[in-house]
């Protein structure tokens, strides 16, 4: 199993609410990622996301710069939101970041993206979302898959390639492309036929509610005859591990009041209560808060619904203290993962 | 004899709903816009005990719902659905969904407008202020205190009725909001939708309607 942290990069906030630079959190991101693999996590996600709060706008930037700084973590989008992004760029800024790392290490998710911020930056329309997803995701396949630089594609959702070369080629030929779903059933029993790598972003409710929705992927994939290591399941939740329970439900819990503020303004939400913020930190619920028992405890038991290969956790929103991230990462690298392992070896 | 209930979408709302109905007895069929052999999958595996149809077919229920995105609405075949009870369980939400034309610039709620662009079915507006993994967590028997209950706005009383008892059996309690523009009550960004309440605390907020 493969223990890993996402984020969407978590501006810090002065101490009277106002928030500090997007540029400070752009490096903490980027010196978390660097930590991330020293300490040996297995993986990092950079969420595409464009608001003040969480300003990782520009996952392949960051990935590049990332792969030239580490040395074995696997490093990728989660997601890039390909509808409203050119998949030439996306997939040449990461090709340019695999050839950075030496190959192997660079991966692209694709998704959707959970809100709609890319629409009216790059002036699209969201009545062509389905389209747009589905033409560009072609063209993402088309370019990773194939045999060498000189390219054809043609669609409606971007000009057609008439035999261009798209370079660089990634290292090992092809990088890994997973997508991204919230668990519609449609979108996973798609991504089976497509016979594509699966994450789950879970973001409530109770994760092993999602044990037939990965059912239905890999039957998918089965009848449309995609067999092997490609077919694999990976998991995204929120997550935050302290020496303590107490500790970590607590070093959490005022970054997801202010997120919840600021959504609730944004969505008519009312003001978020401590009540339903507990109730979601305990198994078998969606927050993986705790000590590293609990929290590997609980990746434990899902992987009994899910058979997922990946855990990855975002903890940073709301302007979570950098140093609780840093001993997160630090914690679920040198403590979970090897829980993790035991637990699933004992089984 | 239970209604049969058709099922317009086979998303989050759309196969929650359909094996919520399936546990309460009732005989549920679901459809996309795609062939129904393309979700015969997925309906298998995801909401067992329903059947995957073509639309026109989900659409020749006693009982329809509408789960797909709002902004799909003009994909639905008004001639299907004509003399149909349809439950609209859909939302206009812009900050979630973006901004949609045909919901931005006219002041009808969107059950309304939905309502005139299928013109002759009775539309009943109900199920959008539960999120989707609720609907199968927070069903408790008839008579519990607790007991959620779930708004229900429509012009046709008959229609009303039916969705009513229907609520009722998927383990809400359903309380008569009034014609189906005060469904405007229950709209994103109220009380009621961003709340969950008894049907005592609903009766008095769908009688005065605060914004959240
Ligand atoms: N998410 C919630 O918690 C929640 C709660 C209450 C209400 N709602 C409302 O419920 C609606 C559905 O939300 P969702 O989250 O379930 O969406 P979703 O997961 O995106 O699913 C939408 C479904 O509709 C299908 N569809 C599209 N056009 C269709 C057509 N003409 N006929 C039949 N099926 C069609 C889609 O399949 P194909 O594209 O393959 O046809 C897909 O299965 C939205 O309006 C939402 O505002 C959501």
């Amino acid at each position: 199993m493969e223990i890993g942290a996402y984020s969407f990069g978590d501006t810090q906030l002065n101490p009277d609410g106002s928030s500090r630079s997007t540029a400070e959190a752009t490096k903490n991101l980027f010196d978390a990622i660097v930590h991330a693999d020293r300490v040996g996590l297995d993986y990092f996600g950079v969420g595409e996301h464009h608001t003040v709060s969480m300003p990782a706008s520009s996952p392949g930037t960051i990935i590049a710069a990332a792969a030239a700084a580490t040395t074995q973590i696997t490093l990728g989008s989660a997601a890039s939101i390909i509808g409203t992004d050119d998949p030439v760029r996306v997939f040449q800024q990461f090709a340019t970041a695999d050839a950075i790392s030496g190959g192997g290490r660079i991966e692209i998710t694709a998704g959707r993206g959970s809100s709609v911020e890319t629409f009216p930056l790059f002036g699209y329309d969201l009545n062509d979302y389905d389209e747009l997803y589905a033409q560009k995701l072609d063209l993402l396949l088309t370019l990773n898959n194939s045999a060498t630089a000189n390219v054809t594609w043609s669609g409606t959702a971007r000009p057609s390639i008439p035999e261009l070369d798209v370079v660089p080629r990634p290292v090992q030929g092809s990088l890994p492309i997973w997508i991204a779903t919230g668990g519609s059933a449609p979108s996973s029993a798609r991504a089976g036929r497509l016979g594509l790598p699966l994450a789950y972003a879970i973001i409530g409710g109770q994760p092993h509610r999602f044990a037939p929705l990965a059912q239905l992927y890999r039957q998918s994939a089965a009848a449309a005859g995609h067999t092997g290591d490609n077919i694999k399941v990976s998991v995204a939740t929120f997550g935050l591990v302290a020496p303590t329970k107490k500790e970590a439900v607590e070093r959490m819990y005022p970054g997801w009041v202010n997120l919840n503020v600021e959504m609730g303004r944004l969505r008519g939400w009312p003001a978020p209560q401590k009540a339903s913020y507990l109730a979601q930190v305990d198994a078998p619920n969606a927050y993986f808060v705790g000590d590293p028992d609990d929290v590997a405890e609980r990746i434990v038991a899902l992987h009994g619904h899910l058979g997922h290969m990946r855990h990855f956790f975002q903890g940073d929103h709301g302007g979570l203290p950098h140093e609780y991230l840093m001993e997160s990462i630090t914690l679920l690298a040198t403590e979970v993962k090897p829980r993790v392992e035991r637990l699933l070896a004992a089984k | 004899m239970h209604p049969t209930i058709g099922i317009l979408g086979a998303g989050r709302v759309g196969t929650a709903l359909a094996r919520q109905a399936v546990k309460a007895g009732y005989r549920v069929r679901i459809a996309t816009a795609q062939p129904a052999a393309d979700i015969e999958l997925l309906v298998n595996i995801v909401t067992p005990g329903a059947e995957a149809v073509e639309a026109s077919e989900a659409a020749a229920s006693d009982l329809v719902i509408m789960a797909i995105p709002l902004h799909k609405y003009r994909t639905l075949s008004p001639a299907d659905l004509t003399g149909k009870v349809v439950i609209d369980a859909m939302n206009y939400w812009a900050p979630v969904d973006g901004v949609h034309d045909d919901f931005e610039a006219d002041a009808r709620t969107s059950s309304e407008v939905v309502a005139a662009f299928l013109g002759g079915s009775h539309v009943v507006k109900s199920l959008n202020h539960i999120g989707y993994h609720e609907m199968e967590e927070d069903d408790r028997p008839a008579g519990d205190a607790s007991r959620r209950a779930l708004a229900v706005a429509g012009d046709d009383p008959a229609a009303k009725e039916l969705v009513q008892r229907f609520i009722d059996r998927l383990g809400y309690d359903a309380v008569d909001a009034g014609p189906l523009a005060a469904g405007r009550a229950f709209q994103p960004a109220t009380a009621i939708f961003t709340g969950s309440y008894t049907a005592p605390e609903l009766h008095a907020l769908v009688r005065h309607p605060l914004a959240a």
